[in-house]
């Protein structure tokens, strides 16, 4: 009996932190029902009198009448960016972990501190530089020129997470492969390649969120609406004279569905690409 | 001709030296086993051969030609690894057809030599299976498989039992040395395992400490080791060593150990000559131990014969382990299965005197 007791503690412990996590979200999902009238500090926690989900399609679609965009045109653009920026990210850094873990060299642990370096540095204080060269390479505004900074700044964590994923992989399978007569791509492409789907996983999810959720580099790299992502959009519903907290609130709920959507759906793999990264071996 | 051929081959690993300038020559078609204890240098010296580790000086030939600075794909050569190192992702049939794809091979030709080489390993019904579905033998034979469908001039081997169970590691060896046989193909293999290497080898290349300590077949290293570290390595258990004295009274050769004395049989005597009044070893291989009651091509006599206790006894059914004190000294014997003998009884043992070696305590050299 004395162990469920316990057992009985741990629940009731987890079951207080999931309602303090989820409270927000419940705010949230009952503002995004509500009408502008119904939305007040003093009737937060009721329920909507309707289920209404005109803030939605106002949050998507815009209004011209009340002059602001929906988010919708811009939810394509965050795909266009999301979907190269995440895939190459993840392929360079599956390619750094590879040299890094099976073709080591002299100096090779100094480049893969100094690439790791790279996650510290703060977005703000590299802005300046960032735009001047973008504009130099005339990609300043565009999509492209988004994914570029993403692709890079991408680099240093899914390197990591590439390498301590390839730590685990047996060199002996690269000796084989070398004597087998492959080379070193032949190498990457046969054997290393196949066998990352766990790194995949866990590089691409965490790109894929951290870069539909990016808020900074769309808003000063693309002040065009034409091309700005998702979240900057949402930011742009906010209008000019009165805030429609409910029109806001769906926005969000609108813009954060992708990576929820991901994390209910494949948060398995990405669970299981950490732990045989970490605890294997 | 598929020789391999090591010419002052030396390897340091930063200040640490593996192999010390090891010169051997591997003959074509030969059978040759690397032994010697962990960290001896002997993957290493097997890992330079393939080319994954770079000579730090020195020259490898493989078939006469210099291969130092021949990527390992092209030395023709397979090798077997310890962990297997199969691809998880393959079957059976394209982790044994990797190499052969990679080398541009016509299909038929591929289908051909794995079908051949699975029959050979007896694996034909697994071809589909992924390797996570085989058992550590069964992958072994995969890793084989995937080497022999190569057909290379020389086939490496890195410990290549060390993962199986003691049976079928039996089993295994009888397998690779008719492999061995039917294949007619320069085999180099490392182990750590003195029995693996007595029972598979055409000859043993015993090292230690990143050198080549003695070369030659099975026996001839077993019953003539050059010296101390060899006689003790090869055999099982272990030779007994005794630190001893040489004493010349009347003529004859006694080894006077203190808690026992016994004479040097008379073909010792023009080598031991010059260690008259010093220190020596005495070895003794366990099996040269007899029970004095079940003795019978050597005739006991005070010259030859210890009196000892027993400390432990290990009955193994064909013979008879048994620890032995004598006064402050320990020994092995292996003896006759019949021999009855209880913890702390007193035994009669008697030395097979002309089998026995005698060590330089200074060089580890063997005198005789």
């Amino acid at each position: 009996m004395k162990i469920s007791l316990t057992r009985l503690l741990i629940y009731i412990i987890l079951a207080i932190f999931s309602i303090f996590y989820i409270i927000p979200m419940y705010i949230m999902v009952v503002t995004g029902m509500k009408s502008f009238a119904e939305v007040s500090l003093d009737t937060m926690w009721n329920l909507p009198n309707s289920f209404n989900f005109n803030s939605f399609s106002l949050a998507w679609l815009g209004s011209i009448k009340e002059g602001f965009r929906g988010i919708s045109g811009s939810f394509l653009n965050s795909v266009f960016l999301v979907v190269p920026a995440t895939v190459i990210s993840a392929l360079f850094g599956s390619l750094n972990g590879y040299v890094l873990t099976k073709w080591q060299f002299r100096g090779s642990d100094l480049i893969f501190t100094m690439i790791l370096f790279g996650m510290f540095i703060p977005y703000q204080s590299i802005i300046i530089p960032l735009v001047l060269t973008l504009q130099r390479l005339h990609v300043y505004g565009t999509i492209p020129g988004l994914i570029l900074v993403h692709v890079i700044y991408g680099i240093p964590i899914s390197t990591l997470i590439f390498r301590n994923y390839y730590v685990t992989v047996p060199t002996e399978m690269v000796e084989a492969s070398k004597i087998d007569g492959a080379n070193f791509l032949g190498i990457y492409r046969w054997v290393i390649f196949p066998l990352s789907t766990p790194g995949f996983a866990v590089a691409m999810i965490w790109q894929f969120t951290s870069i539909w959720n990016d808020f900074l580099f769309g808003l000063i790299i693309t002040p065009n609406p034409a091309s700005q992502p998702i979240t900057v959009a949402l930011n742009n519903l906010a209008g000019s004279y009165i805030v429609q907290w409910n029109v806001q609130i769906a926005g969000a709920l609108l813009t954060a569905l992708p990576p929820i959507l991901i994390y209910i759906f494949l948060g398995k793999f990405f669970l299981r690409g950490l732990l045989q990264g970490s605890l294997k071996g | 001709m598929s020789n391999v051929i090591l010419k002052n081959l030396t390897k340091k690993f930063k200040e640490i030296i593996a192999v010390d300038n090891v010169n051997i020559e591997i003959k074509d078609k030969e059978f040759a086993v690397l032994v010697g204890p962990s960290g001896c240098g002997k993957t290493t010296t097997l890992r330079a051969i393939a080319g994954l580790e770079e000579a730090t000086s020195g020259e490898i030939y493989i078939g006469d030609k210099l291969v130092n600075d021949v990527q390992p794909k092209d030395r023709d050569i397979a090798m077997v690894f310890q962990n297997y190192a199969l691809y998880p992702h393959m079957d059976v049939y394209n982790n044994m057809a990797f190499g052969l794809k990679l080398r541009k091979f016509p299909k038929k030709e591929i289908d051909q030599r794995v079908q051949e080489a699975a029959e050979i390993l007896g694996i034909e019904n697994l071809l589909k299976r992924k390797p996570k579905q085989l058992s550590g033998g069964q992958r072994q034979r995969v890793a084989v498989g995937r080497a022999i469908v190569r057909k290379p001039k020389v086939f490496l081997f890195d410990e290549p039992l060390s993962n199986l169970d003691a049976k079928l590691r039996v089993a295994m060896r009888a397998e690779i040395s008719k492999l061995h046989r039917r294949l007619e193909a320069t085999i180099i293999y490392v182990t750590h395992d003195q029995i693996e290497a007595m029972t598979m080898a055409s000859r043993i290349f015993i090292m230690n400490e990143g050198r080549v300590l003695q070369i030659g077949a099975p026996l001839e290293v077993y019953r003539k080791p050059n010296n101390k570290f060899v006689a003790g390595f090869i055999g099982s258990p272990a030779m007994n060593f005794i630190d001893s004295k040489i004493v010349k009274e009347n003529g004859d050769y006694f080894i006077d150990a203190e808690s026992f004395k016994v004479k040097a049989p008379q073909a010792f005597y023009s080598k031991i000559a010059d260690y008259a009044g010093k220190e020596v070893i005495f070895g003794v291989r366990p099996e040269d131990l007899h029970d004095k009651q079940f003795v019978s091509k050597i005739t006991p006599s005070i010259f030859n014969t210890i009196n000892t206790k027993a400390e432990v006894i290990e009955p193994l059914g064909a013979e008879i382990f048994i620890y032995l004190t004598c006064g402050k000294h320990s020994v092995i014997g292996k003896m006759d299965s019949r021999t009855q003998i209880e913890v702390d009884q007193s035994m009669e043992v008697v030395l097979d005197m002309e089998k026995t070696h005698l060590f330089d305590p200074k060089t580890l050299l063997v005198i005789v």
